[in-house]
């Protein structure tokens, strides 16, 4: 029986990998609701706990695919892969408006490039602090700093390896992490109360979910207008860190 | 139709993957240049014109924002697939380049949305 059941869930490894990150979203959202109240969020939670299992599974199973090595669990490589991936962040553009960027004002585009730029160069520059000496690996990292979705987008692009493109998404988790939890707490502090500063927020920080948690926290009125630029943000990241920014750093390393 | 939604985000990602790589080739490196950028960038602008000429229809927008909405839990296979023990040798480096980006980030919120008042 148990090897009926083991075939079953091989032959649709897809669907095992819809069921498994819907119980540890499910998890993560119940340990969200009775430990935190809510304010830690739940896709921040799920997250941590993939990397987790990754870790778990790479610790039992000496690969470097996370639970994606587990043969049952090998429908998560695809899933997470980067075809479904590129799909979905694609998908997330619907329904951005560029009339609704237009009236952000310049403060909103001036944001967006300020935000890309700052974060791939303090990402960049802490690489470099670290001891690390090549084009393609000082980018990647600089592009996790930049969101954990133009990280491993620019790595593999460019041609990085798994571990730097594994610490760019490390670099950009943090980061998210940390929008999503700080966020309600510095809220008053940077005068995030009104819309003008949700799009200037959004166009600065750039992470979806890390946005879209953070503001929620703080008013969720304010949700749309900072995951808009934050939109943005994740496309203007991919088109200009592999390109213009990977040049620039070429030319000096 | 939900499927004309989601040919709608596939002829937009295949197309912005395409310019992508053309944009490698001009540049002269072997890699994909922005195509993602280019997709979504794409995909605005039909979403941004379904209210004049290019109608997509409540039905077939299902096609698209069923994806937009798995965007997280695909993040989330995403995150149990890496390769987190290489990545802990460098934990304090993420540690580090999160704490720095964000922190000075969040400086720059009200300098910038406040500049215009200033003025």
């Amino acid at each position: 029986m148990s090897s009926s059941i083991q075939e079953v869930l091989l032959a649709n490894n897809l669907i095992v990998a819809f069921v498994f990150v819907g119980i540890t979203v499910y998890f993560s959202y119940f340990i969200s609701e009775k430990f935190t109240s809510g304010k830690f969020h739940g896709s921040a939670i799920a997250i941590i706990l993939g990397l987790i299992f990754a870790y778990i599974a790479g610790l039992l199973y000496e690969g470097e695919k996370g639970v994606a090595d587990i043969a049952i669990l090998s429908g998560v490589g695809l899933l997470g892969g980067s075809m479904l991936r590129d799909f979905a962040i694609v998908a997330t553009a619907y329904g951005a408006n560029f009339q609704d960027l237009k009236s952000s004002g310049a403060e909103g585009i001036f944001s967006l490039f300020l935000g890309v730029i700052l974060s791939f160069s303090l990402g960049a520059l802490i690489a470099i602090s670290f001891g690390y000496t090549d084009a393609i690996s000082i980018t990647t990292i600089g592009a996790g700093a930049v969101t954990f979705v133009v990280g491993p987008i620019t790595g593999s692009a460019i041609g990085a390896g798994s571990e730097v493109i594994a610490l760019s998404v490390a670099a950009g988790l943090v980061k998210s992490i940390l929008v999503m939890t700080m966020t309600p707490l510095v809220a008053r502090r940077i005068g995030l109360n009104n819309p003008k500063s949700a799009m200037v927020f959004g166009g600065l920080m750039g992470t979806n979910s890390g946005v879209a948690a953070g503001l929620a926290a703080v008013d969720p009125k304010l949700v749309p207008y900072g995951a808009m630029t934050a939109t943005f943000y994740t496309a203007l990241g991919c088109l200009i860190v592999p390109s213009v920014l990977f040049f620039i750093v070429n030319l000096f390393y | 139709m939900v499927i004309y939604g989601i040919a709608l985000l596939g002829i937009c990602t295949l197309l912005g993957l395409l310019l992508g790589d053309w944009l490698g080739l001009i540049f002269g490196v072997d890699a994909n240049v922005g195509g993602i950028g280019i997709a979504m960038l794409l995909l605005m602008y039909f979403s941004n014109t379904s209210t004049t000429k290019f109608n997509l229809g409540n039905i077939s927008e299902k096609g698209i924002t069923f994806w937009s909405s798995i965007y997280i839990p695909i993040v989330v296979a995403m995150a149990a697939k890496q390769n987190v023990i290489g990545a802990l040798d460098g934990g304090l480096m993420a540690l580090i380049a999160g704490i720095v980006v964000v922190s000075i980030s969040f400086l720059f919120v009200p300098l910038i949305s406040n500049f215009k008042n200033n003025k």
